[in-house]
């Protein structure tokens, strides 16, 4: 690089980082708006225009884990000073926490519902990249009959919209009791991550030279050891990045947990909006519910963000 | 150590034949070099000693006995590779005690540890021990994974143009390294190059392959010397052999296209009147004022020592070593002649040479 720089390069290093600058802003723009109503107080939260500043609070938090019913009549001083402070919060927004008659908080859907999300998407996708991961290293080293056919037979179950499938696949779960049941909607997004996940190794597969393997194979050791000392620390990259995406896929998808759930299994997507529910809408709760269900994949994307540097350039490093 | 044996070995992937009625015999203990170019089959070859590939027809011995159904590990052959033979994210040390770990033939660890520091002191690697495989010169990679090989003692090294990645000097003293290594270690070695100085210079026997044939079979002298056939002659030394159509009248040389004659030591009367090819070296090609033949100089290249003259006589050209005090210029009129003894006279029809065809 030459050490002075012209004037030109200069200019166009600023122009490139306004450009990114406003496209951070774009991208985060939404995810400010939800974090920052999540902590807001109910009745600033549809202020127009937006409210920016105000006092940070936790109530739409305590609302969005308990039951709550409305207070007709403010509660009384001795009723407040011996709750608890999370339920002080209740109290002030006109609304109280409903107990059982042993005096235990009942809490809301959502707690269960985010643990169902977290079984189902983490299940799916240890599956679909697990089986994806074998799959797409006997298509990348051995020969396969048919190869082509298959992997484009794999391939085909990505060309329809999945809601094509939805009514069919609602009678035949409920032909077979797998509706409404953590299996049923992990099997479901297994298979709809499977074709996507053995597609993306298999790339990642042939950029790992097989002399490795051979070498291992000439050392004394089994395919197997060879596969899993060699191939799979090498193929780490492609695991993680294809673990992100089918993981967001898992996490997020709305269509089929809406009609294939209604409680025991249902997720977090289609439990969130609902809340909303009659009457006038909270949409502090709503925006709690929604800022932590990102938290998971972000918090899985921000871990694995080194291989996912790495996994986007699809091995091009290497050459 | 072990002899190797392969009988009457076919191969081929689909409609592609890599090897047809392969033998090859690698007595124990012998640095035995397969050339030939690239496609020739020799990885191939190799790689079914291994045991990587199974051949479609014939068998392939070690120690007398087929090895048909035994797997890469169980051969207990080491293979270096002309690059990606050593693991990444190991380090060195890693990666030369990978081979003593496997279930099947696991050592004890102060073995394991004797055995690394021999080797990596045999091939003096000892300072890059706890180095990482990818912060090393190309040179280190290839010592590193000679190392691998020889921390084991295995029946046979395979090794598949295990210098062609480095540079030219690097190159010449690993050669020497590694012959020299054979030597010290006793072991068979089976060497795939497609570089001919290669297999001259480090072979105790060269057999030349061409589409997926052995060609011919024999020590670097044999195979230098007394080339079977056209391509043999064309392939091993540099400059090539001058292969020069022509015709036998009256025991002298006659060349087709523009009628120069040469004179010949004593042939079998047979050959006369009959199309052949005359082979000579170019260092059998010599410039006399007296000379019978006069051509013309196409081309001089200096090589320090000597010159290596491209002469014209008509259309034929022909190449010439001479000594580097010989003082020529392009276009100059000079006379040359050859050594007689040094001919070597091939078939026009097959391309075979006539001291092998009887």
């Amino acid at each position: 690089m030459a050490a002075v720089r012209t004037s030109s390069e200069i200019g166009f290093n600023r122009v490139a980082i306004v450009a990114v600058l406003l496209v951070t802003i774009i991208f985060l723009a939404p995810i400010y708006w939800i974090a920052s109503t999540a902590f807001k107080p109910r009745n600033l939260a549809t202020t127009i225009p937006p409210t920016v500043v105000f006092q940070p609070e936790i109530s739409p938090f305590v609302k969005l884990f308990t039951k709550r019913s409305q207070l007709r009549n403010p509660a009384s001083p001795e009723e407040y000073a011996a709750a608890p402070w999370w339920e002080r919060v209740v109290f002030d927004g006109g609304e109280k926490i409903v107990r059982d008659g042993k005096g235990q908080v009942q809490w809301s859907g959502y707690p269960s519902r985010f643990m169902n999300s977290l079984i189902v998407a983490i299940t799916s996708t240890v599956l679909a990249v697990g089986m994806g991961t074998f799959t797409a290293y006997g298509f990348s080293r051995f020969k396969v009959k048919g190869e082509a056919d298959l992997l484009f037979f794999i391939l085909s179950t990505r060309m329809l919209p999945p809601v094509v499938v939805a009514i069919p696949m609602f009678l035949m779960y409920r032909a077979v009791g797998l509706n409404d049941s953590h299996l049923g909607l992990i099997i479901l997004y297994t298979a709809f991550n499977l074709s996507f996940s053995v597609w993306l190794m298999k790339g990642f597969m042939d950029e790992i030279p097989k002399e490795y393997e051979e070498a291992a194979l000439v050392d004394g050791y089994t395919r197997m050891e060879a596969f899993f000392k060699i191939v799979l620390p090498e193929a780490a990259t492609g695991i993680a990045a294809t673990a992100v995406f089918c993981f967001i896929t898992a996490w997020n998808e709305y269509a089929f947990a809406l009609i294939m759930t209604s409680r025991r299994a249902q997720t977090a997507p289609p439990f969130i909006p609902s809340q909303v529910g009659s009457g006038l809408p909270d949409w502090t709760v709503i925006a709690a519910g929604t800022f932590l269900f990102l938290l998971p994949v972000a918090i899985f994307t921000f871990l694995l963000r080194n291989h996912l540097l790495r996994g986007m350039s699809f091995g091009a490093i290497r050459k | 150590m072990a002899h190797i044996q392969l009988k009457n070995i076919s191969k081929s992937f689909g409609n592609h034949t890599a090897l047809t009625g392969l033998n090859l015999e690698i007595a124990d203990g012998e640095f035995f070099v397969l050339l030939g170019e690239t496609g020739a089959g020799k990885t191939t070859t190799l790689r079914m000693v291994a045991g990587l590939e199974k051949p479609t027809e014939g068998q392939v011995f070690i120690d007398g006995v087929d090895v048909a159904d035994w797997g890469a590990a169980e051969r207990d052959v080491a293979l270096v590779l002309q690059q990606y033979s050593l693991y990444p994210r190991y380090t060195v040390r890693e990666n030369l005690e990978f081979p003593l770990k496997p279930k099947i033939r696991r050592l004890p660890d102060a073995e394991i540890k004797d055995r690394v520091a021999r080797a990596a002191k045999t091939l003096r690697i000892e300072h890059l021990l706890d180095r990482k495989t990818d912060r090393l010169s190309g040179g280190e990679m290839q010592r590193v994974s000679i190392g691998r090989a020889i921390v084991r003692k295995p029946r046979v090294f395979l090794m598949d143009e295990p210098l062609s990645a480095l540079d030219a000097k690097l190159r010449e003293a690993l050669r020497t390294e590694l012959k020299n290594l054979q030597i010290q270690l006793g072991a068979t070695f089976l060497f795939v190059t497609h570089d001919q100085i290669e297999a001259m210079s480090m072979g105790d026997k060269v057999g030349v392959l061409n589409h997926g044939r052995i060609v011919q079979t024999g020590t670097p002298h044999e195979i230098y010397n007394n080339p079977r056939d056209t391509y043999v002659a064309s392939f091993v030394g540099s400059p090539p052999m001058n292969l020069i159509d022509g015709r036998l009248v009256d025991n002298r040389a006659v060349m087709a296209p523009m009628n120069f004659e040469l004179p010949l030591t004593k042939t079998a009367a047979a050959t006369e009147g009959r199309p052949l090819v005359f082979g000579i070296r170019p260092e059998d090609v010599y410039l006399e004022s007296g000379a019978p033949v006069e051509a013309r100089v196409h081309d001089v290249e200096n090589h320090g020592v000597e010159k290596i003259l491209t002469l014209r006589v008509g259309d034929t050209t022909l190449r010439a070593t001479v000594p580097a005090r010989t003082d020529v210029a392009i276009e100059q009129s000079v006379r040359f002649a050859w050594n007689a003894d040094k001919v070597v006279l091939f078939d026009k029809g097959s391309g075979v040479s006539l001291r092998h065809a009887s």
